[in-house]
């Protein structure tokens, strides 16, 4: 094994390339959440968004249309759910793996036509100065724009959910709906909205992958991306800072990997690709396993149907 | 204004129709999106539903085709009914049903060559045990550190799909393959084979395991004391919890039970119908036995019907790969379409629809 062959610098810098799409779907995910749904669609929406994505991008040859592609797609994905579980009061959890199921499957009849297809490039931003820094240029400034929107969202998601008004409402339609429906908000609105935000988010996080990470599409691509994205939210607790925190750790850990199989480790390919996701379900049990903490910080009305009696 | 009535208890008569609307408007839905993909939507239709059965040149090859598949979706989706039925959720039946395969056929070639009566049955028992174990991983980190079982069992389907790469290409590789990835073939190993009963049917010692399942899960639901316990905690969990039912054996059990059946599913598969482990031995039949549960509305005599009709799909689509061009995605696509629908629909069974504006109580 060569450890000296793997770059410390590239890999801080390739370690947030391989968080973006996680912590994009993550940072949607914990929005609809702390509106009080749970949708565990979002492997399903990621899918559909890097198709999307994928195919605007190639049809257009603009990949900045293709991420706006790829979030419209998310979003109308979501949408689906929104209408039956908030309109039909269908079962939340059965709703989210129906999407991800029916995500998988529209998304690779989609895509039949773009296997093996190139996608054009998404350029690097190179800031004059920024960017010739040494050992922070790499990392910090060298990324393509899609990096830094991650990155505005995460901040914007934060700032809107502690200081405006607009994230109150949404945290009291999340913890209690029947308050918030008494106070006169519109509690199925709301939710409907974060839902679309989630699912625009989600998809983003998808055309990510096959845009740019990857950059090309096969069936089922995502491998679990969403799922993982899910369990970052637990792992955060809810909290905005922590899902970016979560998201660039499991990055890392992916790039570490990837440097490992290459470096010729003498352990099977095999062990190594399985790693993160038993690194995700151990880190959920450490964060589930202190009961008083993580009920203390889950919206109290995730999951639970809302339906106006009056 | 069109508003929603709860009513007072779920409608028996709806719980009955809504599978059959969900189908019907799959079937309706379904056909415009083959219109989309440029296919007469009528052919599709008759191609998926009606061919496989009925059409002299194709049926006699796939009517045996629909109990193989059939089995391993009715065999997993009774035990995840069980466990929905209750609130607990174990969506990662595919890879219990992996871990039971690798678990079975590991039995049979540790045995290999040697013939003897007792090599299928230890390997019914590794299948079990295989699917049993590795549900119990979500079971008891549930139960002992309160982490969401959900993302557990699926999250570890991952992993299973590696240890299966990692076993088709290492441990359990054929040494007579001239080193290709997979396992001999249990097909050419009479001792471990799983073969047809009565030929030309199709009906195998999994699809047998399917119905023994299916009897067994109503006399638990309906005689049994675990099984009014399931139903208990799923209806009114607060109830459950003052009536004394233990929530941890329950989770233990539920998610134990659907594992193990998993497992054989995959052990029957293994040794029968796929013959050999490769490295993309599983098809989906864990996701699909989602579908299937709640397509059977979570009743035993429900799954068995609704096995038999996603198989169904699963064979049409194939026919209609082969005769129209149809993408085989089309038919996930259609599988999750009819999930849609039927939860859907499950709105008037709980509610009832009133038009006009509400009265000022």
């Amino acid at each position: 094994m060569d450890l000296s062959s793997i770059d410390p610098i590239l890999l801080i810098a390739a370690l947030i390339v391989a968080a973006t799409p996680i912590l994009l779907a993550a940072i949607g995910e914990l929005v609809v959440e702390k509106a009080g749904v749970l949708n565990l669609g979002v492997e399903g929406m990621m899918i559909t968004g890097a198709i999307c994505g994928f195919a605007v991008a190639v049809e257009t040859q603009n990949p900045a249309l293709g991420f706006i592609g790829a979030a419209l797609g998310g979003a109308a994905l979501s949408l689906i759910f929104g209408f039956l579980t908030q309109y039909l009061l269908s079962n939340q959890v059965a709703t989210g793996l129906a999407l991800t199921l029916f995500g998988l499957g529209i998304s690779a009849l989609i895509g039949q036509a773009y296997i093996g297809v190139k996608p054009p490039i998404t350029a690097d931003l190179d800031i004059p100065l920024l960017s010739d820094v040494p050992v922070i240029g790499p990392i910090l400034f060298q990324h393509n724009l899609m990096v830094y929107l991650s990155l505005g969202i995460v901040a914007g998601v934060w700032y809107l959910l502690k200081y405006t008004r607009v994230g109150l409402v949404l945290r009291a339609v999340g913890e209690n709906h029947d308050a918030a429906h008494a106070l006169g908000y519109k509690v199925v609105r709301i939710r409907m909205l974060a839902i679309a935000f989630g699912g625009a988010c989600a998809g983003l996080g998808g055309a990510y992958l096959s845009l740019i990470r990857v950059p090309q599409w096969t069936e089922g691509m995502t491998a679990g991306a969403g799922w993982i994205a899910l369990a970052i939210v637990v792992f955060a607790s809810w909290k905005p800072w922590r899902v970016l925190l979560g998201a660039y750790l499991f990055g890392g850990i992916t790039v570490l990997q990837l440097n490992l199989q290459a470096a010729g480790l003498k352990i099977p390919v095999e062990y190594l690709s399985m790693s993160p996701y038993l690194i995700t379900i151990l880190v959920l049990v450490i964060m589930s396993a202190d009961r008083s903490r993580a009920a203390l910080n889950a919206p109290a009305a995730l999951g639970r149907p809302f339906h106006a009696s009056s | 204004m069109i508003r929603l009535e709860k009513r007072p208890e779920p409608s028996q008569a709806w719980t009955y129709v809504t599978p059959l609307l969900a189908v019907l408007a799959t079937m309706i839905a379904g056909g415009m999106l083959f219109a989309i993909l440029g296919k007469d939507p009528f052919v599709a239709i008759r191609t998926i539903f009606w061919d496989p059965l009925f059409n002299e040149q194709f049926a006699a090859f796939s009517r045996p085709q629909l109990l193989v598949k059939a089995g391993p979706l009715i065999l997993i989706a009774i035990g995840l009914s069980l466990g929905f039925r209750a609130g607990i959720w174990n969506i990662g039946a595919e890879g219990q049903y992996i871990i039971g395969a690798l678990c079975g056929a590991g039995v049979a070639l540790a045995f290999y060559p040697l013939e003897a009566v007792f090599i299928f049955p230890l390997m019914i028992l590794a299948g079990a045990l295989g699917g049993w174990a590795w549900a119990m991983i979500p079971g008891l980190l549930k139960t002992q550190f309160n982490t969401n079982e959900i993302l557990v069992s699926l999250l570890l389907v991952y992993v299973a799909e590696q240890l299966m790469a990692s076993m088709a290409l290492g441990l359990l590789r054929n040494p007579d393959g001239g080193g290709f990835p997979g396992s001999r073939n249990l097909g050419d190993y009479p001792a471990a084979s799983n073969e047809e009963l009565i030929a030309g049917t199709g009906m195998h010692w999994g699809v047998v395991a399917a119905f023994i399942a299916v009897i067994f899960a109503y006399i638990l639901l309906n005689r049994h004391r675990m099984g009014y316990n399931i139903r208990l905690a799923g209806q009114a969990p607060r109830a459950a919890r003052f009536a004394g039912v233990n929530a941890t054996r329950l989770v233990l059990f539920c998610l134990g039970l659907s594992g193990a059946l998993a497992g054989l599913a995959g052990l029957f598969e293994v040794a029968g119908p796929a013959g050999q482990i490769t490295i993309d031995f599983n098809v989906g039949y864990g996701f699909t036995a989602i579908i299937v549960a709640f397509l059977g509305r979570l009743h035993p005599v429900g799954i068995l019907f609704a096995g038999l009709l996603m198989a169904l799909t699963y064979i049409g689509g194939e026919l209609a790969q082969f005769m129209l061009g149809l993408p085989a995605a089309a038919i996930q696509a259609f599988q999750g379409m009819l999930l849609f629908f039927l939860l859907a629909g499950d709105v008037l069974t709980n509610y009832r629809i009133r038009i006009g504006r509400a009265e000022v109580a």
